[in-house]
């Protein structure tokens, strides 16, 4: 039987008086949208196929490509909005649960948008970045609260091992597998070149991306794919991924097609068979449990490497927070409802979690209470937009901040959120070599840098204008921040002031 | 001096290249109006490897040293001017084409008109100046133009 048609939810269009039918178009885009007809000799274009990702919109030399929402519509209903019957149309052609990727993409608060950050007049005068010095290191780890000494008065080093960060940006996980090898070059060259760190996610490390080692944090996944002792002892730092914001709750799946030799050969796992990393840690059941894992794997590296364990924002974050402050982990990573995935269940993605500004103010607060919020940094991630939101966190209280889709984006995914096909046109969510070869890591590595460095010097800028000088002074600093357009209870989560109110 | 490269690696095989040769060499104001009007120009650079095949380079003038175009010139149209860029003159030139039989990179062609040849000048015989366009518009930063031993 023929399935129901769905109407392509974006169409190509195209100015007959611009093009010039050079076929830039057909040759880039790996869905096959565009065709010449050599009958009408003419370019076609076939907007089924079309997952906008804007390959043939930026390459098309005389401009006559855009993409537009498509305004075909269904009779007008408040109810069933044209995605939720696409859905079910979808969903009744093709038995299966529904895949999406990056970010969740729903119309929910974004709390960075409604939060002001404020600046000094008269007293306290702002600072120029551009005259004075302005201090965006930091450092992430457990951190002293006592001061002690010997019997003969000399300071006791009991400090843990540190992540130094040239500015409070990291590259978040993304492993190798899910995204190109060009791509993971271009984050290790990019994070090299910053004295920054990216991550390598689950996928294992590829063993050219060893001599990035100093810049490498390594994720040690419940699929342990990759994992050895030559991994864990050339990173910077080892991340156990307890969870993950796009899909808290569940685990991966790398479809066998992602499989390529090489990624076969830096899992550690078969070629062309699913990569399936399980929802729980197998042997991670408690607190304590995990804290048996982070003392294996900081034995294995003889306590020289901080532990980072990441979690995605869920309802009790504080408290699971709080637990794994105590378990002896250096660093928690939270990674909220928005972070990006290469593949997550539709309905996971786009309901379950909750919002990064209302996690890390809740646990930045807890930690705070309890007492041990030296005895950790905080790190966060998912969808971190730009270096005012790299600013509002701060202040809310992170140590740092991860950016993956931003990081994505310079790198030129324009988030058609269609990796999970394995056709990226950008080279970045494929393993197809022709497509691969499309992200030149010097180009790639380069605008990465551009990016973080325009950030930096913004984040400096927005110190400057508070009037402080260093990073670590705005951390936690949140009478620097006022809600605006917020309610009592969501001013009360975030433990901020509403504009005009006065300290 | 400086030459236009091609890192292999990095060329896709889009031919944009020789899209944004035609146009710079056409003499046209705006690109678009190569529109319905291709035939009349031939790009002095050419992308290399059949349509799907996994490598594709661009190919075009390299400059040599000793060039044998120049040498073999019968009517003294083609030179090299102090740079070391090699050029032609059309107005000497006769048409004889043996410079397109003896480049060994098939980087010289008969022009359009099929009454003179025409090569790469590195974007210096068409008003352009600076980096030559196909290195400016290459999506991959695959043609570059650099000074190499």
């Amino acid at each position: 039987m023929m399935e129901t048609f769905i109407p392509p939810e974006y169409e190509v269009v195209r100015d007959k008086d611009l093009c010039i039918a050079c076929r830039v178009c057909e040759r880039q885009c790996s869905n096959e949208v565009h065709e010449y007809d050599e009958d009408l000799k003419m370019m076609l274009s076939d907007s089924t196929k079309c997952v906008n990702c804007h390959r043939c919109v930026c390459l098309c030399p005389t401009h006559a490509l855009k993409i537009v929402k498509s305004d075909d519509t269904y009779r007008l209903n408040g109810n069933w909005s044209k995605q939720a019957m696409n859905e079910i149309y979808r969903q009744a052609n093709d038995r299966g649960v529904l895949l999406s990727s990056m970010g969740n993409p729903e119309d929910y608060p974004i709390y960075f948008n409604k939060i002001l950050v404020n600046a000094s007049q008269v007293t306290n005068p702002p600072i120029d970045p551009l005259r004075e010095p302005m201090e965006t290191i930091v450092y992430l780890g457990k951190k002293d609260v006592e001061i002690k000494r010997d019997i003969e008065g000399r300071l006791v080093d009991t400090m843990g091992p540190q992540l130094k960060l040239t500015t409070p940006i990291m590259f978040s996980a993304m492993s190798y597998g899910s995204i190109s090898y060009n791509a993971h070059l271009s984050l290790a060259r990019a994070a090299e070149e910053l004295g920054i760190y990216y991550n390598t996610g689950e996928g294992g490390l590829h063993r050219d991306f060893y001599r990035y080692g100093k810049n490498t944090i390594v994720q040690v996944a419940s699929g342990r794919f990759g994992v050895h002792e030559e991994y864990l002892n050339t990173a910077a730092a080892i991340e156990i991924k307890m969870g993950q914001g796009a899909k808290p709750g569940i685990g991966g799946h790398l479809p066998g097609m992602k499989i390529s030799d090489e990624v076969s050969r830096t899992r550690m796992i078969p070629k062309g068979v699913d990569a399936i990393s399980p929802a729980p840690h197998h042997d991670i059941y408690s607190i304590e449990d995990l804290r048996q894992l982070i003392y294996t794997l900081k034995e294995a590296t003889d306590y020289k490497k901080p532990v980072i364990v990441k979690i995605a924002a869920v309802h009790n974050v504080a408290a699971i927070a709080s637990g794994i402050a105590r378990s002896g982990a250096d660093i928690i990573a939270i990674d909220g409802f928005r972070g990006g995935t290469g593949a997550a269940p539709t309905r996971i993605r786009d309901n379950v979690g909750i919002p990064i500004e209302l996690a890390l103010a809740q646990v930045d607060e807890r930690l705070r209470e309890e007492g041990i919020r030296d005895a950790v940094s905080v790190v966060v991630g998912g969808s971190i937009h730009s270096s005012s939101d790299v600013v509002k966190a701060v202040a809310l209280g992170a140590d740092a901040c991860y950016i993956g889709s931003a990081a994505l984006m310079a790198l030129g995914c324009h988030l058609c959120r269609s990796c999970h096909l394995g056709k990226c046109n950008w080279g970045i969510a494929t393993q197809r070599e022709d497509l691969v070869k499309r992200l030149n890591p010097d180009t790639g590595a380069e605008r990465l840098v551009n990016l973080v460095k325009s950030w930096t010097m913004e984040i400096q800028e927005m110190m400057g204008g508070m009037g402080i000088n260093s990073i670590e002074a705005l951390r936690g600093n949140r009478l620097m921040l006022r809600g605006v357009g917020l309610n009592e209870k969501e001013l009360e989560l975030l433990g901020i002031l509403h504009a005009g109110q006065n300290m | 001096m400086k030459r236009i490269y091609v890192n292999e690696e990095w060329c896709l095989g889009c031919h944009l290249c020789e899209y944004e040769c035609m146009f710079a060499n056409s003499g046209l104001d705006k690109m678009f109006k190569l529109k319905g009007r291709l035939s009349e120009f031939v790009p002095r650079i050419k992308v290399e490897g059949e349509e799907g095949s996994p490598v594709h380079f661009a190919v075009n003038c390299r400059h040599c040293t000793d060039a044998v175009c120049v040498q073999s010139c019968i009517a003294g149209a083609l030179s090299k001017t102090e740079e070391g860029t090699v050029v032609i003159n059309r107005d000497k030139c006769v048409g004889c084409f043996t410079c397109v039989l003896v480049c060994p990179y098939g980087a010289i062609m008969p022009g359009p008109d099929g009454l003179a040849a025409q090569k790469c000048a590195l974007c210096t015989d068409n008003g352009r100046g600076g980096v030559p366009n196909c290195v400016s518009h290459c999506p991959n930063g695959a043609i570059v133009y650099e000074e190499r031993e």
